[in-house]
Parts: C-alpha cells; sequence; structure tokens
C-alpha cells in the first residue's frame, strides 16, 4: 500500500469510527433542530445548518473526536499478523507470555489452597446488603488474611531483567558473557537522547515559568499566577484538547486541573456514562470476584496506610471493583503486549466455547495497582467521573508500566532510558553504585511501575502526571528518576552497600518535581 | 541585661517544665538552655494550667521578674472555658451593634452576617428556659452538650429530645443565687449536623494560634495545621446518635476505635485540605474559607482582647477547633490552652517539634534572654511556619505613617490601615 491508499484507508476507518459513535447521533439531531428553524430557507440549508452547528459548538465537539481518534489509533497500515501490532519482536512476545502464564498459574494455586471460586454470584441478601454499603466499603471487609498479593514490582522486575535478545552472538544466553549495557536492562531498544528529551520538553525549561515553581506563595502573583489563570479560563472556554494540552505543559492551577484533564483524555461524561457506571455497579453487586479481595487487600495495604490517601479509601473500593468488570477496556489488548487471561466455566477446562476472560477487564491486579486511582481523588470528587478519567489513564498509559513490550513508552524502555541517562549525565555515580552491588533500577524501578504515586507528595505527583498527559508520554518518569539520583548524589556517592543506598533514596516525599526536571533536562 | 556588651551568642536560658514532653524538652535542649526546678529563678516556664493560677493568685505574691516569660494569660480561661468564650463573644457582638459598626451587620433573620462564627449556644443550668424556647422552634435539630471544665472529648454527648435535659431543667428552675462552678454547667450547641465530608468522612481542623499580647493584638497561625478524621462512616441517623467514634473528631477518642491506624493516625495536614478543596471546589471558595477561618480566629481574640489581662511576662499558644460545614463556612467549636504536645505518629511529632521551635523563637529573639521591655516585634525570619495574622501596634504605625505621606501629597497612599485593622488580606 503507498502512503495515499493507506491515508485513503485510515479515513476510511475514522469515518466509520465516527458514524458509529454517540456523536455522530447527536449531530445529527442538532443538524435537524437547526434545519426546522423558521429563518432557514431552504435555498441555503447546507450552508444554514452549517453555521448553526458551528454556532452550537459543534464543530469543536468534533474536532476533539477526530483529535482523540487520531490519537489512540495508529496511523500506520496495520500488519497482516496482528500479534505483530501487539508485539513485533518474537523473544519480547515470549517473556510475556510465559510471564503471563505465571500469574494466572499463581492466581490458580491461591484459589485451590484457599478453596475461593475464581467468581461467585452473590445471595439475594448480600447483594442487598453491599448496595446499602456502597459507600463505605471500607469498613467491615472480606476476611483478607490468606490473601496474597499476586505479584510485586520487584517480581516483575526480574522478568524484565531477564530478557535477553536472542539474536545477539555474545548474549548470556548464548552461552557469551558479555553484557551490552551497564544496568540490569539488556534489551537494545532504541531510545531517546538528553538533547531529544530536552527538545521535546523544552516548554519546561528554566526561562519559561512553570506551575509548581512560579506560583508559589512568596512569588508576588503578577510574575505568572495571575496570567496563568486568567489563560487558563480562556483555554477551558474554548474546549479542544490540542489547546489544553500546550497549556498544561507548564501545569494545571490545582483549581483548574480536574476539566483540564477531562479535555486532554476525551472525557465527557453524559447521561450514557453514568448509567454505564451503574451497570458496572450491579455486575459488582451480583458476582464477588476473587480479584475484588485481592484489590481489597491491595487498598488495605497501601492507601490506607498512606498520610496522604486513606481518606479517599472508599473511594477506591468504588471505581477499582467495577473498573474490574470492564469489558471496554478489553479493546487496549489490541495495542498491548498483553493478552487478556482466559478461566474455564467450571468442569469444560479446555473446552474453547466455555472460555471466558477472567476478571472482565483483563486486568489482574499487583500490589501497588491501587495507588493508581489515589492521587486522582483530589481532583474529582464524584465518582463516575473518577472513574472515567481513570479508566481512561489507564487505557492510555498505566497499563504500558506492567506489561513486556518494546514499545519505546513501555516499562522495558523506560527502565533503559533510566539506566542510559543516569550512565550519561552522572557516571561516576552510576559506577559507584553498581561497584557497591547496587544496580540503581533496582530501586527506581517500584517508581517508575507505580508513575510515583504514593512515593511523592500528593501535590507533586499531580504536576508530574499534568506533564506525562501533557506531553503524552511516559518518557518524564524516567527523566525524573534520573533527577532524584542527581540531586541526592553526594550522599549516594558515600554508601557501601545496597542497603545504605536505599535508605538514602528510602523518603522522597519533600521533593519538588518541577525544580528538579529543570535541573536535570536543562542545567547542563 | 546590660544594654554596654553585645548579647551572648547562644543565651543559656533557664527553663522550667510542668511536662515531661519530649517534643519539649529536645527543643529547650538544643538550644542549650538549662532546665531548672518551678522555684527556682527561670526565664521561660512552660506550665500547666493548674498551676498558673496558683502564679497568678494575689495570695501568692509571686512577681515575675523582667526577664521571665510564662506560656499562659492569668485569665486565658475567657477565651478557653467553652462557656466564658461563647459570652464574651456575645458581649462583643452587642457591642458592635451598639457602636453601630458595619462588622455586626445582621440579616433578615436577624443573624449577624460578618461575625457568626459560634454555633447558637446556651449556658445550662442558667439559660435553660432560653433553650427550650429555642428547641420547641426547631424540634428536628440536635445539638450538643459539652461540659465547662473538661477537655479530650470526655463527658460530650448529644440531645435530640427534652426529656435528655430533666437533670438541667429542675436545676434551671430553682432560685440559687450561686454562680454554678466550671464543673457544674454545660454548654449546649447547635449540632453542625451537615459538616464538610471528604471520603464520606468527617473531620475536623486542629489550627494552631500564637498570642504575645492581647492590647495592642498580636497573633500568628501556624500554617501546618491538621484535619482529624472519623475512623467510622458519618452517619447522620438518629440511632448512630450514640456512636461517639462516628461523631467526635478527639484523637483520644478515636484512639481506642478499632480503625484507628497508627501510621497516619486518622491526621491530614491542612495543605491536603487546601488542595483536595481548590481541585473539586475550585479557588475562589477555598480562599474564602481561608480568609474566614483567619477572620474568625481574629475576632475571637479581639472579643476578649478587653477582658484578658495583657500579662507583658505571658504569651500563649491556643489550639483553635474549627469545623467546616459543606457549604464551606467554618465554625469556631473551642480553644485549648493547652493543646496536646504528644505525638501519635512521626510526622506528628515533627510538626509538634517544629511547632514549640517556632513559637519559642518569636516569643523569645533566637539567642537573647527574654526582656518584658522589647516591643514583641520579631523579625521575620524567625517566623518559621507561622503567619503573621494581626499586629495592631504594626497596623497603627503603618497607618500613621500613611496619614503623614497622604497628608504631605503623596498621591498613591490608599489608607488600607483601617480595613487591615478589621479585615486580614488574603492569603495565597
Amino acid at each position: 500500500m503507498n502512503e495515499d491508499q493507506v491515508a485513503e484507508q485510515f479515513i476510511v476507518d475514522l469515518l466509520q469510527f465516527l458514524k458509529s459513535s454517540k456523536l455522530y447521533t447527536d449531530l445529527f439531531n442538532a443538524a435537524q433542530i437547526e434545519a426546522f428553524k423558521p429563518s432557514l430557507r431552504v435555498s441555503e440549508l447546507r450552508k444554514g445548518v452549517q453555521s448553526g452547528l458551528i454556532n452550537g459548538g459543534w464543530d469543536r465537539k468534533l474536532r476533539n473526536a477526530i483529535y482523540h481518534y487520531l490519537h489512540t489509533h495508529p496511523q500506520q497500515p496495520t500488519l497482516p499478523d496482528p500479534e505483530h501490532n501487539k508485539e513485533p519482536l518474537l523473544y519480547i512476545r515470549k517473556a510475556q507470555q510465559t510471564w503471563e502464564k505465571k500469574i494466572l498459574k499463581s492466581l490458580n494455586s491461591m484459589c485451590t489452597e484457599l478453596n475461593i471460586p475464581l467468581a461467585r454470584r452473590r445471595a439475594e441478601r448480600e447483594q442487598k446488603d453491599m448496595a446499602a454499603r456502597w459507600t463505605e466499603l471500607g469498613t467491615d471487609g472480606p476476611d483478607l488474611g490468606q490473601i496474597r498479593p499476586v505479584y510485586a514490582p520487584k517480581d516483575f522486575l526480574e522478568v524484565v531483567a531477564g530478557l535477553q535478545n536472542t539474536n545477539y552472538q555474545n548474549s548470556v544466553s548464548n552461552g557469551g558473557s558479555f553484557y551490552n549495557f551497564w544496568g540490569i536492562i539488556q534489551v537494545p531498544v532504541k531510545l531517546k537522547t538528553i538533547n531529544q528529551l530536552r527538545v521535546q520538553y523544552s516548554e519546561m525549561s528554566i526561562n519559561q515559568c512553570q506551575t509548581g515553581v512560579d506560583d508559589l506563595p512568596d512569588i508576588p502573583s503578577e510574575l505568572f499566577d495571575a496570567d496563568r489563570a486568567k489563560l487558563g479560563n480562556k483555554v477551558l472556554a474554548a474546549n479542544h484538547a490540542p489547546v489544553a494540552r500546550e497549556f498544561s505543559k507548564k501545569g494545571c492551577p490545582d483549581s483548574m486541573r480536574g476539566e483540564m484533564w477531562c479535555q486532554m483524555l476525551g472525557v465527557e461524561v453524559d447521561e450514557v456514562d453514568i448509567l454505564y457506571y451503574e451497570q458496572l455497579k450491579t455486575c459488582v453487586l451480583q458476582h464477588d470476584l476473587l480479584v475484588d479481595n485481592l484489590l481489597y487487600k491491595d487498598v488495605k495495604l497501601t492507601a490506607t496506610n498512606d498520610d496522604h490517601y486513606f481518606v479517599f479509601e472508599d473511594y477506591l473500593y468504588q471505581v477499582l471493583l467495577p473498573f474490574s468488570r470492564d469489558t471496554v477496556i478489553l479493546k487496549h489488548f489490541s495495542h498491548n503486549c498483553a493478552t487478556p487471561p482466559k478461566s474455564y466455566i467450571r468442569g469444560k477446562l479446555g473446552v474453547e466455547e466455555f472460555a471466558v476472560v477472567y476478571p472482565p477487564n483483563g486486568v489482574i491486579p499487583f500490589h501497588g495497582f491501587a495507588m493508581y486511582v489515589a492521587p486522582l481523588c483530589y481532583v474529582y470528587n464524584d465518582v463516575v467521573t473518577l472513574y472515567h478519567v481513570f479508566r481512561q489513564m489507564y487505557i492510555q498509559y498505566f497499563f504500558r508500566l506492567h506489561s513486556v513490550s518494546s514499545d519505546p513508552q513501555g516499562i522495558v524502555a523506560l527502565s533503559l532510558l533510566f539506566e542510559i541517562l543516569l550512565q550519561t549525565n552522572e557516571p561516576e555515580l552510576f559506577f559507584h553504585l553498581k561497584n557497591v552491588g547496587c544496580q540503581p533500577l533496582k530501586i527506581a524501578f517500584k517508581w517508575l511501575m507505580r508513575a510515583f504515586s504514593g512515593f511523592l507528595a500528593s501535590d507533586q505527583v499531580l504536576l508530574l502526571w499534568d506533564r506525562v498527559l501533557s506531553f503524552d508520554s511516559l518518557e518524564i518518569l524516567p527523566v525524573f528518576a534520573v533527577a532524584i539520583f542527581s540531586f541526592r548524589k553526594s550522599n549516594l556517592m558515600k554508601v557501601q552497600t545496597y542497603n545504605a543506598a536505599e535508605a538514602v533514596l528510602a523518603d522522597v516525599t519533600t521533593l519538588q518535581v518541577v525544580p528538579l526536571l529543570q535541573l536535570a533536562l536543562f542545567s547542563k | 541585661m546590660s544594654s554596654c556588651c553585645p548579647p551572648p551568642k547562644m543565651a543559656r536560658l533557664k527553663y522550667a517544665t510542668d511536662f515531661d514532653k519530649s517534643v519539649l524538652l529536645n527543643n529547650f535542649d538544643t538550644r542549650g538552655w538549662v532546665q531548672v526546678s518551678t522555684d527556682d529563678d527561670w526565664n521561660i516556664y512552660w506550665a500547666g494550667v493548674h498551676n498558673i493560677r496558683n502564679i497568678f493568685s494575689v495570695e501568692c505574691g509571686f512577681r515575675m521578674g523582667d526577664d521571665q516569660v510564662i506560656n499562659h494569660f492569668p485569665n486565658h480561661v475567657e477565651l478557653t472555658r467553652k462557656d466564658l468564650m461563647v459570652k464574651n463573644i456575645k458581649r462583643y457582638r452587642k457591642e458592635l451593634d451598639k457602636e453601630g459598626s458595619p462588622l455586626a451587620e445582621k440579616d433578615e433573620n436577624g443573624r449577624y452576617v460578618h461575625l457568626d462564627f459560634i454555633p447558637l449556644t446556651f449556658m445550662l443550668p442558667a439559660d435553660y428556659n432560653l433553650f427550650v424556647e429555642e428547641f420547641r422552634k426547631n424540634p428536628n435539630t440536635t445539638w450538643i452538650m459539652k461540659p465547662c471544665g473538661k477537655a479530650r472529648g470526655i463527658g460530650i454527648f448529644l440531645v435530640n429530645k427534652l426529656s435528655q435535659l430533666k437533670k438541667w431543667s429542675r436545676d434551671g428552675k430553682g432560685n440559687s443565687f450561686v454562680a454554678p462552678t466550671a464543673k457544674e454547667t454545660y454548654v449546649i450547641s447547635k449540632y453542625i449536623d451537615n459538616p464538610l465530608l471528604i471520603g464520606g468522612k468527617k473531620f475536623d481542623l486542629r489550627l494552631y494560634v500564637l498570642v504575645t499580647s492581647f492590647r495592642p493584638l498580636k497573633c500568628y497561625m501556624y500554617r501546618l495545621g491538621f484535619c482529624r478524621f472519623c475512623t467510622v462512616k458519618y452517619n447522620a441517623n438518629v440511632s448512630e446518635l450514640d456512636n461517639m467514634f462516628v461523631h467526635l473528631t478527639n484523637v483520644s477518642i478515636q484512639k481506642t476505635g478499632e480503625d484507628y491506624n497508627a501510621i497516619h493516625g486518622g491526621k491530614w495536614t491542612v495543605e491536603n485540605l487546601r488542595l483536595y478543596l481548590e481541585g473539586t471546589r475550585g479557588k475562589e471558595v477555598s480562599d474564602k474559607l481561608f480568609d474566614d477561618i483567619n477572620w474568625l480566629t481574629v475576632h475571637s481574640l479581639k472579643a476578649v482582647a478587653g477582658v484578658i489581662s495583657n500579662d507583658r511576662h505571658c504569651f500563649e499558644c491556643y489550639g483553635y477547633d474549627i469545623i467546616i460545614d459543606d457549604n464551606l463556612k467554618p465554625w469556631l467549636i473551642e480553644v485549648n490552652a493547652s493543646p496536646s504536645l504528644t505525638a501519635t505518629t512521626s510526622s506528628d511529632r515533627i510538626m509538634k517539634y517544629n511547632l514549640m521551635s517556632d513559637v519559642c523563637n518569636i516569643v523569645i529573639p533566637p539567642g537573647e534572654f527574654p526582656d518584658v521591655r522589647w516591643n514583641k516585634v520579631p523579625a521575620k525570619e524567625n517566623y518559621g511556619n507561622f503567619d503573621l495574622l494581626v499586629d495592631e501596634e504594626l497596623a497603627q504605625a503603618e497607618l500613621l505613617s500613611q496619614e503623614v505621606k497622604a497628608r504631605a501629597g503623596a498621591s498613591n497612599a490608599t489608607v488600607r490601615g483601617a480595613r487591615d485593622l478589621r479585615k486580614p488580606t488574603t492569603w495565597k
């Protein structure tokens, strides 16, 4: 297919997508209303309806819809083999499949050990009871003593560290002993250099005012804050996703963050979304899944013990439990290397007709999963909006942080980017740490996998995620990780053991994200 | 203190204390101060309220020297005892009303527009009949009974039926001319049944306010206050009225609940509260809330400024308990003279340590001996985490200097002074 044909095909796909979306019906109805207006003459039907629609703001909605479609659908021609779309490299695909089998096995064995079914229908009374307690599921939860998380970041790190490109003559799996890279990751993925990152993140450079640095109380507001607020209001009124993105590259003021993120993610909660959430809630009430216990346990282990997030415990259940029943999430597996795990109806093991995806959304939670939702509770206090924003953030960004893939935004590439950047910027530090038996990635990995949630102060996580959304890239995470190591370099150079290094980096809650990022990217 | 020799680098003050709390002692010891007994010549005495009565009592005859400071005002009870606080605030409002001050403006229901920051309160047994009248007007409301002389949530209970108050009705109808002691009096206030809930949970605010002088008023607000959350879900249901875990946020009560978590202790920083409110309700209303909190603090202090003995040896760090309702209006519940110095979590310990340190730096200029002749204007760099709320002396001086400028013809001097005395400027 040559370029023109690719473009044509893309337009055809786009139109098909738009025609089947709710926007089409709404637009059609609005056009009909315009057409009925008495001031319209038949000879000017087309122009009149068009200008009427533009006045009603429909052109913006259409533009937003197209923008979001462009963002979430790759423009390259789809390759013949769908597996290639998920992951082009064979050895990585194999690694992901092995990992998935391992997780599923662990889940199944927990099931048999504790004698809990993977899924079970709830009795009427239990359903009613749960419906009454829906907003306070945190109290009197199930007995979780025997439940363990399926895996934790350090387990996943082992998988990622074990990736070896079988094509390399010198790789360990072929009998060689030569490691191509200093760090843990041995996968040769193409990465951005520091200069490319500087260009990419140029809006954050030191000579530009940023939210998080230049709007602090001790700086007079005329310098930045007042104008920023005015501009922000204009941007919100324009309701156009790319504009919101540009604005947010310098950070969102706290009071505008909610709407900005909704605009960037394309989340507009309407009655259909509210109904959909209610439907998910009913699914939760009707069936009890083992995954629910895992989620409960995760919340109790992480958010409930966190100074910043314990208040929102009940909101987390109201988001996570429906999340695991949401089959819309299955769509993202077309470009995610992972495959949703399958389970079989009791007694029909191996019979494909009785295979179901388990959990319904295909995502098995790990230790710390609840922390993806926790910072969002500072921005949205309506559960339905909170749910939809989280879902969108998951299928656009967070899924990449826990699946094995060669995608430049995937956790493997991010980890490698962290290591290469640290080696380039702070070679003595990296060398020193490696010599004392502390590979820096071992400490930084959990930060990356959780996108720093739970490690930084609540407002700093939000400032960091502003940049993730606005630059549409997770690369800021490894850049920030490098910034932390740079910042604590003098203490780290003194450590002599892995534990001492961990202790130096154990508490990063006092760090300010934006100044550190500016230092790391632009000060050399 | 001689004025010809330069003050020593780190003056070795002598301190006495009634409290064996690490956040205090560590602060004093770090400064190189020496502990002495309460009978010796101390420079700073961190006293408990029970000893204050003795020190200031007429019979005792103890006079403090010029280089001695103490952490309570003699009659602080005018602010810190529940019934006296209410009495003083009511009197203050009436006085402003008589003067015709715009502050005392009332709305069509007779409620004060700017000074309505305490819930409707009556003293029992004295105002029993007034209370009954009010109760009969709105029989479905809940009221909260608090003993005047107790702290930490002891003896508090909720009332929604007159029968629960039989004991006080008998006393009220009596003809006793003996003023009841603090032990026997109760205050009954309208219960705020629409508190702001976060995550579905009720909370109250604990803020620290340092006062170094009442006339002229000099007060400072600590930035790092905290929210105390109830461990159990808030339930306005009548049957839950007896469940103290739901309704009272005092940490000493919450600590014994099943769901109490010792890592965060149910405490949330005020910064997180602000982040949450700005994110979910917007900047204007959240700024207004914090302005209103500053406003009510200042006016509660002005209300008692006339009756507190403004002894120059005294300063006091109050613990203000405030509840926010779901219209984002703050209500002053009570003021504590001896806010707890016990740390329940590690971040709590750090916060209270810093609080004490900042108090010491403001009250006694670092490195110097206390001197009551000092004008009590601390250097800005010693504020630590305190923000100046009001310094009437400075504001007056600024006003005068602006008037001079205005008379001299400076065109850009707007007379902000008068407004400053009444309304603190907006903080970011």
